[in-house]
């Protein structure tokens, strides 16, 4: 992007490098730690609390560690409908754990969440930054045996 | 009558990794039509004759708002893409990005050079993050062919908030904050991006873009209504045989949609613009959907009779309360005080007297919230109140005579 032309102290757009590094912090580490918040309040030199206050808006950036693997089901209507809880049940089940949590081996963290725009395949969930559609009970396994 | 392709003309047809196929369709001939044959004034002149209006769901005339941007005083100024599609049961952009990312590049090109602008931002939600690789393979090649000469498109990803959706907090969104929404007046085309004038427009109108500007507006605006014109994109969804993409004229009537098209079977209620939208029941499935009955974003949801409208209900208020984004007291404290009561119902405790408590409720958000997310949150409320009222009333006399599951 061209910043040729604006001034370093023009704090607003110095800002709007702030989501970005969260999200790399994010994808780096699995989460945004304390030590990743404290840094990019450093870099951009804007507060902590500013800087906490948008990690912890965005459902997909976490303060605390995540396991390897994200699972996020929808439960949004048009895959409740399509009875997303026989795969939340399935998936509770095969890893032990319930959403919120995340597998003793860190392997796997389980969390539901709105929809995700696959609602013509549903039910629907999103592991990492895969999607995965038309789901049923029979498939969880292979599926989450795919992931290391 | 049958599904009418413009918007979709090219999906499922071009490669949308190469944009040989679709230059071979008439690709960025529109975009060279502006650039060579017109000014930008003409430009906006065309898109306002079209009758065109925002697909994000307000109808606003896209004419008039790239007008208002190509006036407003500022040098540097802005085109957004919404891509951050959360609306429940919306998924005609995800379809329209994964093939055919190039329509919407023309789209974007054609708006930079008619308001103005030398950056331009697509805002793609996270979930899909799985299509961001499509999309700037496609702004890569469009560069490399040189129609990008005069704008910088770089594409933005959410972190997953549904108010991103809303222009105000999507623009805040980008600019690194908390995705909340602005106090308005000033509207984005005077103050918009930092400040800056900008026009942010949805995936789909951006869509329309340049067959408008290659057919021409009376072309377009043959088709739909008076006050609807050209096609809508719907994403079908629930009790239905075939959900998908469907492509109307606008004004089509939804029994033509949910019945014929997508093959859906004794239908109770329909869900028309996702969880902020209306809800009707069966007996109006002739109306016909334009911006003048009922439309939102296309977001279709169908339920059939063996469905529980206080569970749907319900269920619907969680979304709404989990994703206010809590700057408003009446939205972030009266959709929990609607899941809540809600709550009550789906538990078979519900009382005479929530009934009118969720209509006091409903009126105060509608007045008094920020954002059309408070505003229109009431709507499955009201709607249910007004066409189940049934529904509400046996779970009260369930309590009176204790028979509570």
């Amino acid at each position: 992007m061209n910043r040729n032309q604006e001034t370093a102290s023009f704090q607003g757009k110095n800002h709007e490098n702030l989501l970005v590094l969260l999200k790399e912090a994010q994808s780096k580490f699995g989460y945004v730690s304390e030590e990743s918040i404290s840094e990019i309040t450093q870099s951009l030199g804007i507060p902590v609390s500013e800087v906490y206050g948008v990690a912890t808006f965005y459902s997909f950036l976490a303060t605390k560690p995540l396991g390897r693997n994200v699972i996020r089901i929808c439960k949004s209507l048009p895959c409740y409908l399509k009875n997303s809880r026989m795969i939340i049940e399935s998936i509770e089940d095969k890893l032990g754990i319930k959403p919120g949590e995340t597998t003793s081996d860190g392997k796997f963290s389980l969390e539901l969440t709105n929809c995700i725009g696959a609602c013509d395949k549903a039910p629907a969930m999103l592991i990492n930054n895969d999607v995965h559609v038309n789901l049923t009970p029979s498939k969880i396994s292979q599926i989450l045996d795919s992931y290391e | 009558m049958s599904e009418k392709r413009i918007v979709l003309k090219n999906c499922e047809v071009i490669d949308p990794r190469d944009i040989a196929t679709y230059l071979d369709r008439d690709g960025f001939k529109a975009w060279e039509k502006a650039r060579d044959d017109m000014t930008p004034e003409q430009v906006i002149g065309e898109l306002k004759d079209s009758g065109l209006r925002g697909r994000g769901g307000a109808g606003f005339p896209c004419g008039l708002k790239w007008e208002m941007a190509r006036e407003a005083p500022g040098d540097e100024k802005y085109v957004i893409c919404n891509a951050d599609e959360g609306e429940v049961g919306t998924f005609k952009d995800r379809y329209i990005l994964e093939n055919d990312p190039f329509t919407l590049i023309e789209g974007i090109a054609i708006a930079a050079y008619a308001i103005g602008a030398k950056q331009s931002y697509i805002y793609l939600r996270a979930e899909y993050h799985y299509l961001l690789d499509v999309l700037t393979n496609a702004i890569a090649q469009a560069r490399e062919r040189g129609f990008l000469k005069h704008v910088d498109i770089n594409v933005r990803e959410g972190a997953g908030a549904y108010i991103c959706g809303e222009e105000s907090a999507l623009m805040d969104s980008i600019e690194g904050k908390r995705g909340e929404v602005r106090y308005r007046p000033p509207f984005p085309p005077t103050k918009g991006l930092w400040q800056s004038p900008t026009t942010i427009n949805n995936v789909e109108s951006l869509m329309n873009i340049a067959q408008i500007i290659l057919n021409g507006a009376g072309w377009f605006n043959q088709i739909g209504t008076e006050r609807s014109k050209g096609t809508k994109v719907f994403s079908v969804s629930g009790d239905v045989e075939k959900p998908g993409v469907y492509e109307l004229a606008l004004g089509s009537p939804l029994r033509e949609l949910v019945m014929d098209l997508a093959l859906a079977e004794r239908v109770k209620m329909v869900q028309i613009g996702g969880a902020t939208g209306r809800i009707v029941p069966y007996e109006t499935i002739d109306t016909p959907l334009s911006f003048e009955t009922i439309l939102g974003a296309g977001a279709i949801t169908v339920f059939n009779e063996s469905r529980d409208v206080i569970d749907i209900v319900y269920r619907t208020t969680e979304f709404l309360a989990e994703e206010s984004c809590g700057k408003c007291s009446p939205c972030r404290e009266g959709t929990e005080a609607m899941v809540e009561i809600m709550e009550r119902f789906s538990r078979g405790e519900g009382e005479e007297k929530d009934i009118r408590l969720l209509e006091e409720l409903s009126e105060a958000m509608m007045l008094s919230s920020l954002c059309g997310l408070g505003q229109a949150a009431p709507n499955p409320v009201i709607d249910t109140l007004r066409y189940f009222r049934d529904d509400y009333d046996s779970r009260i006399k369930q309590k009176q005579g204790g028979t509570v599951l």
